[in-house]
């Protein structure tokens, strides 16, 4: 494979009630996701979704948790009816959870896709908060694309990839470790103060980074580890595996999410391939993550178990090569009839020169690093004012950096005046805000929502379920292959079915 | 000692052909400091007038 693989990413928005600070943060979001689903007449009390497949306790190293044993924010899979719970017309699911607003993308193939149907995500949330402040001047809500509030709480942007199920599963996180350790240095979002709750003044890389505190396991809300080892395929559980990445921030810059996604989809092709840079296991993975993300000038060198030491950009460059030479090798075919020519190519000319100037002048990146935007603009005002790093207005602007409304954002502010390079057009982006992906299943998801908004009672990640007029018992249709239910698969018997009833018909005869 | 020895991964200086990937691009330019300085004008202005009860009231739940 090459950085075409099925993907998807989702995030959980910071909000917060200007002027209210006791408002019910679960009900803001509720009123988030709720608002925008009745302006665009999409179900929400009878909609829910389908929780059959979901598994949030299987464990990739292959037991179960006792539900007993579990923290109760583990029990995903329990329907709260307090909870909006709405599927979209773009494929995504847009609901609440652990107290956020989120939006879970579609699933998409290539980073590119991955830009777009996340950028819509963001366009999403600003619209459904928009109606919720029909003052602009006195707003009772506010979003925020961030993932810490500086005080201890954090939050989650997430990146699924689907994975070959016949990869032994220590050998991912033998792989993958390092990459993650070192991977915020070229998608790092950026943040104001040291440690989980900011007890030290100061910059660093990720957002994050200080919330991980153990190496592989299957939680995410407590003692988060690197590597995340929940099993929910959401797809033939005998093929494939979703790796679910938690170590992420929410990224605003585009070319930072395609080096996010884009990188990682190259480092899992590696390991399927086993091709992966051998010798780079680190002693203590946790605090190396901690200390790159402390340094922003990338200097500092972690320990590896061989007794070596190399920086983020050390270990980032040994990934690099190694792509370099199973894509100009073993993997020059793939690339060849990659589905989206030049994707791969893309990836890594970003990647090399990137990381070329990070390793001379990160400032050099700062039109497309997240992080190094952020640094600029606050190295900027403390050279200015002369401001110590635990000057409140620094974390004002940490905060304001992601704020969705556009006359508020900082990072808009940039944006607007050239600051940061785009590579997908607002229009692409508009269009993704109501449009599924056309080449994976998300396309038959959204459509069906879009053509039959009435009869999907209940969707998943891998199933719709349908109210068919006349007939008694519920339908589910099951979706366990992510690459079927393209537009070109199902596209033309979609345009000939007037109604729900006869496409279903006509789908289980083709199935025939 | 023998744990700072410093045997760094290759850089591509020396092979830089990947097939069919174009050259690496031109350094992007950079921001000058008279766009730096407007920018940050602009954020003064922008910025909540009272940054300490604004980063104060800025709580969260925490989530996934």
């Amino acid at each position: 494979m090459t950085v075409c693989r099925v993907m998807g990413i989702e995030t959980e928005y910071g909000i917060s009630a200007p002027g209210d600070p006791s408002a019910n943060p679960m009900f803001l979001s509720g009123l988030v996701i709720t608002t925008y689903a009745r302006a665009h007449g999409l179900l929400i009390g009878r909609g829910g979704w389908d929780y059959t497949t979901e598994a949030p306790l299987r464990d990739a190293r292959g037991w179960e948790v006792g539900r007993a044993y579990a923290d109760p924010s583990q029990l995903t899979d329990i329907e709260d009816p307090t909870l909006a719970n709405v599927i979209l017309t773009n494929g995504a699911r847009f609901y609440v959870d652990h107290a956020h607003p989120e939006y879970s993308g579609p699933e998409v193939t290539n980073p590119r896709d991955a830009i777009v149907w996340d950028r819509a995500g963001d366009e999403i949330m600003r619209r459904a908060a928009a109606l919720l402040n029909p003052d602009p001047t006195r707003p009772t809500l506010a979003l925020y694309k961030n993932t810490t509030d500086g005080k201890g709480a954090s939050y989650r942007t997430h990146e699924n990839y689907l994975m070959r199920r016949d990869v032994d599963f220590a050998r991912i996180v033998r792989g993958l470790t390092p990459f993650f350790v070192a991977r915020q240095a070229i998608c790092g979002a950026g943040r104001v103060g040291l440690g989980q709750d900011s007890r030290s003044p100061g910059f660093q890389i990720s957002q994050r980074a200080d919330f991980f505190e153990a190496e592989v396991g299957l939680e995410t809300t407590i003692k988060r580890p690197i590597i995340n080892t929940r099993d929910e395929p959401h797809a033939t559980p005998d093929t494939y595996r979703r790796l679910h990445v938690i170590v992420g921030d929410a990224n605003q810059s585009d070319v930072t999410t395609l080096l996010k996604v884009g990188t990682t989809a190259l480092v899992l092709t590696l390991i399927e391939a086993g091709a992966c840079p051998a010798g780079l296991d680190l002693a203590d993975p946790v605090g190396a993550m901690h200390e790159i993300s402390h340094d922003p000038t990338l200097r500092t060198t972690v320990a590896l178990r061989d007794g070596r030491r190399l920086t983020a950009l050390d270990l980032l460059w040994a990934y690099f090569e190694a792509a370099a030479a199973y894509l100009s090798g073993p993997g020059a075919a793939d690339v060849a009839r990659e589905a989206s020519p030049g994707a791969t190519a893309e990836v890594m000319r970003r990647w090399e020169s990137v990381l070329t100037r990070l390793g001379t002048d990160p400032m050099t990146c700062a039109r497309e690093v997240d992080w190094v935007a952020k640094l600029q603009v606050l190295e900027g005002l403390r050279s200015r004012d002369g401001l110590p790093w635990g000057e409140a207005r620094l974390s004002a602007i940490d905060i304001q950096w992601t704020d969705l409304r556009p006359d508020k954002s900082v990072f808009q502010r940039l944006r607007r005046r050239g600051m940061i390079e785009d590579l997908v057009d607002d229009a692409a982006v508009e269009s993704a805000v109501t449009t599924p992906p056309e080449d994976t299943r998300a396309w038959f998801r959204g459509e069906c929502i879009r053509r039959f908004p009435q009869s999907v009672v209940s969707a998943s990640w891998d199933s719709l379920v349908f109210d068919i007029p006349g007939r008694q018992a519920l339908q589910r249709l099951p979706l366990p292959e992510p690459l079927r239910g393209t537009r070109a698969h199902v596209g033309a018997l979609l345009d000939a079915s007037p109604d729900i009833a006869s496409l279903l018909r006509d789908l289980v005869l083709e199935a025939d | 000692m023998a744990s700072q020895e410093q045997s760094r991964p290759q850089r591509r200086e020396a092979d830089p052909d990947l097939p069919d990937a174009p050259l690496p691009p031109p350094a992007a330019p950079q921001v000058s400091a008279a766009d730096l300085d407007s920018v940050l004008d602009e954020i003064d202005e922008v910025l909540e007038s009272n940054a300490e009860e604004f980063v104060r009231s800025f709580v969260q739940k925490g989530g996934q």
